[in-house]
């Protein structure tokens, strides 16, 4: 089996990379169709000598086709260029500076919005039309029905206007993580409890759940040997790819709350046509999200045997 | 008039010797639906004795399977049981306690489901099934609650027992995974087995085969069997006592032998009619019964199968028959010919040598040839 295993996690890594190659170079080229360019400013236009100057400095005169090559060659050796809004830094710090502050909101969002979810998924489910289950559906509905930057617009009016419970915003205070993890997880949050109450309900209602508890199994291991085990399964497939995009941050939230994390970069870096900086962007994402399908399938087949590599288990 | 019952009772007293194991008397099981109150069950007795199969048949929605988990009390919701008991061990089901009764599902009565492809747990293998209810209802641990399992997985006819306890039930055919159930369910030797359609979901060698092996174990450990079918033929061929249901009633209980040759109740001899017949050309093949149940929330005050009957009376529509021996007197709880008709088939004398007995002669065969075929 570790084989067969092995041989298809190489595969599936392989396929992800020649997926990232295509895209980049899609992206790249795409990118540099767009008019405009890092050094045209609309109030104070560059004189042409200047121009072609800089564009001579940054290899942005040569072919697409030059440029991309240089880039990939440079990329291949970990040399992501300098950002054109930061030139002081090359892309790999800054990413290195700003990632971490995203990777510390998005990890503590996802965990407790997906436990939370799951916990209050599964409440609602095992005690349907109960009036826990009528707020769990209330509360999962606002949570997909408003924008995070409503929910942080009104977490600030009320906690830190109204009751001055905590800063407005800010970073280095464990406190001033509790609104932005509030308003980005709330989402997250409500889709997992939705998904979870009605995988748990599919279940609930089969016929091996049904005959285990006639063949007098206690209620406590029905729910958690034959329900959660089962309901979870298809979770897997909702859980997965929320995380990228939490990871990768949101400029409303850090925008909201001042936080010096990597989601702004996303717009800056379109609005400044700064091609090394969209680049890094475009790679990070594409290999979040690559790597977290990988995973979630290798989950899927750990979590039910039908979905096992190979057919024939063992 | 009276020779009927006779025979009956004597084809019983042949069939098994007579120890009530369960007793079920005026069972009744009410959902409470949106449109309206249903009576799925209404007033419903029988015994069942140990060593013996009780067939329980009827068109789907006659309320058979909601009498076979009654039971276990595991009617689904809306369901609900309010009336009757059910004497099992010396105790009344329907007032224990729920821990009580936990205690007793699947260990002293076990149930075989329909669908054997939906009713294993898809994440668990077959001996983790197992295993687990040897834990659970007689304390068996590792290596002993394994080779228990094998054991079990053998004696149902599953080949290389060991290896395919660490099948997942997905890796099994339908035929296997049947007999998977069964050995589940025969785990704890239950004194009483409900086995609800065991092989509807099953081709028809594999249906043989489960029968024929649920026949053996019940023939070996002395296991009362209800079994739950429309199929007449395996009726013929593997009970030993009949009720056939109507609209939550029982109509018509006799011994599988004396139900086939004298039917009395007028839906049970078009049951019997309607047995597909290759001795007759054309059209008369396919016999059916006319019309459909009448609705459950909305019942006539009378026969529930008046509107069908093609022997109806007025006395039919008015009042309703209720469970009788052939000369009137009522008896609850024996084994003897009883029917709920106010116009018997087989006691009119039109009716002599009709179409049905040449079709229960053909469902006997059936049920013979069939035998034949598993040994």
């Amino acid at each position: 089996m570790s084989g067969t295993f092995t041989r298809y996690l190489a595969g599936r890594v392989f396929g992800l990379l020649v997926v990232i190659l295509a895209l980049s170079a899609v992206v790249f080229f795409l990118m540099h169709q767009v008019p405009g360019g890092p050094f045209t400013f609309e109030k104070q236009p560059l004189p042409a000598e200047q121009m072609a100057n800089i564009n001579r400095k940054y290899g942005l005169d040569q072919p697409v086709y030059v440029q991309y090559f240089k880039w990939l060659w440079a990329v291949l050796h970990f040399d992501f260029g300098i950002p054109f809004q930061s030139p002081t830094e090359t892309v790999g710090s800054l990413v290195q500076r700003a990632w971490p502050v995203t990777i510390i909101v998005g990890v503590i969002t996802i965990t407790i919005s997906y436990t939370l979810g799951i916990l209050f998924g599964i409440t609602a489910a095992v005690w349907q039309n109960s009036w826990i289950d009528r707020t769990v559906t209330f509360v999962a509905t606002l949570g997909l029905t408003l924008p995070s930057f409503i929910i942080g617009f009104l977490l600030v009016y009320i906690l830190s206007v109204k009751l001055r419970w905590l800063p407005t915003g800010g970073w280095g205070k464990p406190q001033q993580l509790i609104m932005p993890v509030i308003a980005y997880g709330l989402g997250p949050m409500a889709i997992v409890a939705r998904y979870t109450r009605a995988s748990m309900l599919e279940v609930l209602r089969s016929e091996y759940v049904r005959l285990a508890r006639a063949r007098g199994l206690p209620w406590h291991r029905v729910l958690f040997r034959y329900t959660l085990r089962n309901a979870l399964v298809p979770l897997i497939t909702v859980l997965g790819p929320g995380i990228p995009d939490v990871l990768t941050g949101s400029i409303f939230i850090e925008g909201m709350f001042s936080i010096p994390g990597l989601g702004r970069f996303f717009t800056s870096s379109a609005q400044f046509r700064d091609y090394p900086m969209i680049m890094a962007m475009m790679l990070l994402v594409a290999l979040l999200w690559g790597a977290t399908y990988v995973i979630s399938d290798v989950l899927y087949g750990l979590a039910d045997p039908r979905m096992r590599v190979g057919g024939e288990v063992r | 008039m009276r020779s009927s019952s006779d025979v009956g009772n004597i084809h019983d007293a042949l069939a098994a010797p007579r120890v009530p194991v369960l007793s079920v008397r005026d069972l009744r099981v009410e959902f409470d639906t949106r449109r309206g109150r249903v009576r799925a069950v209404d007033g419903v007795s029988f015994t069942l004795n140990a060593g013996e199969t009780l067939g329980l048949v009827g068109e789907s929605g006659c309320g058979k399977t909601v009498t076979a988990l009654s039971l276990l009390r595991s009617v689904p919701a809306p369901g609900k049981i309010d009336g009757g008991t059910i004497e099992f061990e010396g105790r009344d089901l329907l007032s224990i306690s729920e821990r009580d009764m936990t205690r007793l599902r699947g260990k002293r009565i076990a149930l075989i489901p329909q669908d054997p492809l939906t009713a294993l747990n898809p994440v668990m293998t077959v001996g983790d099934h197992i295993v687990e209810v040897l834990e659970i209802h007689l304390g068996m641990r590792g290596e002993t609650a394994r080779s228990r399992a094998a054991d079990l997985l053998s004696r149902v006819g599953i080949p290389d027992p060991r290896k395919r306890l660490d099948a997942y039930p997905h890796q099994l055919s339908g035929g296997m995974r049947q007999r998977v159930m069964i050995a589940l369910a025969i785990a704890c030797e239950p004194a009483i087995l409900i086995a609800d359609e065991p092989t509807t979901a099953l081709d028809a060698t594999v249906q043989a085969q489960i029968l024929e092996l649920l026949d053996e174990i019940k023939r070996e450990t002395r296991m009362a069997l209800l079994l739950i079918t429309h199929n007449l033929g395996i009726v013929a061929g593997h009970c030993n006592r009949v009720a056939v249901m109507y609209c939550g009633r029982i109509a018509e209980t006799a011994s599988a032998v004396d139900l086939f040759r004298h039917p009395h109740h007028r839906y049970t001899a078009g049951l019997l009619a309607c047995v597909p017949r290759l001795d007759r050309q054309g059209k008369g093949i396919f016999f059916t019964i006319p019309g459909t149940p009448p609705e459950l929330t909305d019942l006539p005050p009378g026969c529930a199968f008046a509107s069908r009957c093609d022997a109806v009376t007025d006395h039919c529509f008015s009042e309703r028959p209720e469970l009788a021996t052939t000369d009137g007197s009522i008896m609850t709880g024996t084994t003897s010919h009883l029917m709920a008709c106010w116009n018997p088939a087989s006691l009119a004398s039109s009716d002599a040598g009709s179409d049905h007995q040449t079709s229960a002669r053909m469902a006997v065969a059936y049920g013979r040839a069939h035998e034949k075929s598993d040994a």
